[in-house]
């Protein structure tokens, strides 16, 4: 089989099954007669989603831009501290038991609390729920990624009689990014969830998650689902971009 | 001013390397190492010593002294009459390893320029050096490659211009060919001989080969493990024009041999003097 033969089936493959899938949901909805609360038939869902793109691309809007700022936050910090945990041994042994804290809590749980905090028509809680989740795998990816050093370049470091600084700016951190867009890459679908579920918890009118609960408890489900569709598609945005950032990251983070 | 250290005039009487009476002794779990012990070699400037012996003699150990990479337990490490870190601040030596450890997201000229990019020389000198070097090792039509899109050998030839970035007047190497093919390993070799030849650097080349010890060495130093010490230095000179001809030379076997003779020989080490040259 030659390679192009390949790709076209790596990718008509999992099309063919997602088409199998829906056509069987909706056979399944129409013949036993499945009521709207319990599941929309795929058709209906799509319905309301061709007929409110505006309000769902809007609502993805808000969300995006809130994941956003609380993936740039989350990664400025994440790193930062990373840094300094990799440079600076108290900082480490310090931060490690805050990390784990934050890594065990349901930082959406706090959204009540932020709300309270920096008041409730404000977007601030939200960022600041998507910044603490994606600081998590990103100070932890880095970090690891700062001490791949390997030992061949350390001793060319030590035999240039480098300085710290340019032992990391040479070698340390160039060494680390292709682990950090891997954290970036986890972290960015957190940004989304994490923003959209602490709308359920309140906060001001926009946003996908607010819609989703407002559709459901005005019973129009085939809506409801409609903004689902439209999440999957804006954790979809999120996760492309920051993979294609990690491939091209990647490209000559080899071992050599 | 010229940020790149040239090959000044060495004083006179000044050995390239002095080791004296060193030894080396590891802390580990189970307990004290003697990975050394009382080795003493001195290296003329612009000589070519090679240290054999098999794995654990401790030969790689004592480039790291040299290097200032490790410290000895006893004894003075000297090079160019300075102590080793001192050396080692100065940038009086380049080094390769048996990895090529070059950054793999730098291009074969960055990498190249790496040394001289951390000792501040300035872009316009930094790309006419490298230039040079990428000449030297004949690499000109991949000096924008990435390591990853280069061989092995390509890799290490990289290594050895990088180590010569600085123009130092003495060069360690730790088994810089040891993970090449049979036929680029000679065909290195046969370069690095025509590099020293051009540089005029004094070279101290760890390698578990005796065939290559053999071929580039002015002399041959034997080694012995548990604990490591020179067991014997044979002086091989086969000239200073040293080409594939030479393979086949009986000079050659005739090194070959007698170096093989003092690795396999049953002397225990220390019952010969050391340092005795076997000429």
């Amino acid at each position: 089989m030659n390679p192009r033969a390949g790709n076209l089936r790596a990718v008509l493959a999992p099309l063919a099954l997602g088409v199998l899938a829906i056509a069987l949901w909706q056979l399944a909805v129409v013949a036993f007669d499945v009521k709207p609360f319990v599941i929309p038939s795929p058709l209906a869902i799509g319905t309301a989603f061709g007929g409110t793109p505006a309000t769902i691309a809007a609502g993805a809007l808000v969300t995006g831009a809130n994941a956003l700022v609380g993936l740039v936050v989350g990664v400025v910090v994440g790193v930062l501290f990373a840094v300094l945990a990799a440079l600076v041994r108290v900082i480490d042994e310090v931060t490690a038991g805050i990390v784990a804290g934050l890594a065990v809590i349901p930082i959406v749980a706090l959204a009540p609390a932020f709300y309270t905090m920096f008041g409730a028509d404000q977007q601030t809680a939200r960022q600041l729920i998507a910044a603490i989740a994606v600081f998590i795998p990103v100070f932890v990816n880095t970090l690891r990624g700062l001490r791949q050093v390997r030992p061949v370049h350390r001793d060319l470091m030590r035999a240039y009689a480098a300085s710290a600084w340019q032992a990391t700016r040479a070698v340390t951190l160039p060494g680390a990014l292709p682990y950090l867009f891997t954290g970036i890459r986890i972290a960015s679908s957190l940004a989304v969830i994490s923003a959209l579920i602490a709308e359920y918890f309140g906060g001001p009118i926009g946003g996908i998650g607010r819609s989703i609960t407002s559709a459901v408890s005005s019973s129009n489900y085939a809506l409801a689902w409609a903004y689902v569709l439209g999440a999957i598609l804006l954790g979809l945005v999120f996760y492309v971009a920051t993979l294609a950032l990690e491939k091209s990251a990647a490209r000559h983070g080899g071992r050599a | 001013m010229s940020g790149i250290p040239t090959t000044g005039p060495v004083p006179i009487g000044v050995p390239a390397v002095a080791v004296a009476a060193v030894d080396k002794v590891f802390d580990t779990k189970a307990g004290a190492v003697t990975a050394l012990q009382s080795v003493d070699l001195t290296v003329a400037p612009g000589e070519f010593v090679s240290l054999i012996g098999p794995s654990g003699c401790g030969k790689s150990t004592l480039l790291r002294l040299i290097a200032d990479l490790d410290q000895p337990t006893t004894g003075t490490v000297s090079v160019f009459g300075k102590t080793a870190h001192q050396a080692r601040i100065d940038q009086d030596y380049g080094i390769a390893f048996q990895q090529a450890g070059l950054l793999p997201w730098r291009s074969v000229r960055a990498n190249i320029e790496l040394p001289l990019e951390l000792h501040g020389v300035g872009k316009a000198e930094r790309g006419s050096r490298s230039s040079e070097l990428i000449e030297l090792v004949g690499l000109t039509d991949f000096a924008d490659s990435y390591p990853d899109q280069l061989s092995g050998g390509m890799q290490q030839r990289v290594a050895i211009a990088r180590a010569l970035a600085e123009s130092p007047r003495l060069l360690l190497m730790d088994e810089p060919f040891g993970a090449l093919d049979e036929m680029t390993r000679e065909r290195m070799q046969t370069e690095l001989v025509r590099i020293c030849g051009e540089t005029g650097a004094a070279v101290v080349f760890v390698t578990h080969s005796i065939p290559e010890a053999v071929f580039l060495s002015n002399r041959v130093v034997v080694m012995s493990p548990r604990p490591g010490r020179i067991r014997d230095v044979l002086a091989v000179d086969l000239g200073g024009a040293r080409g594939d001809e030479l393979r086949e030379d009986e000079h050659f076997f005739a090194g070959v041999s007698a170096v093989r003779e003092l690795l396999h020989g049953d002397a225990a080490p220390g019952a010969r003097a050391r340092g005795v040259e076997n000429r």
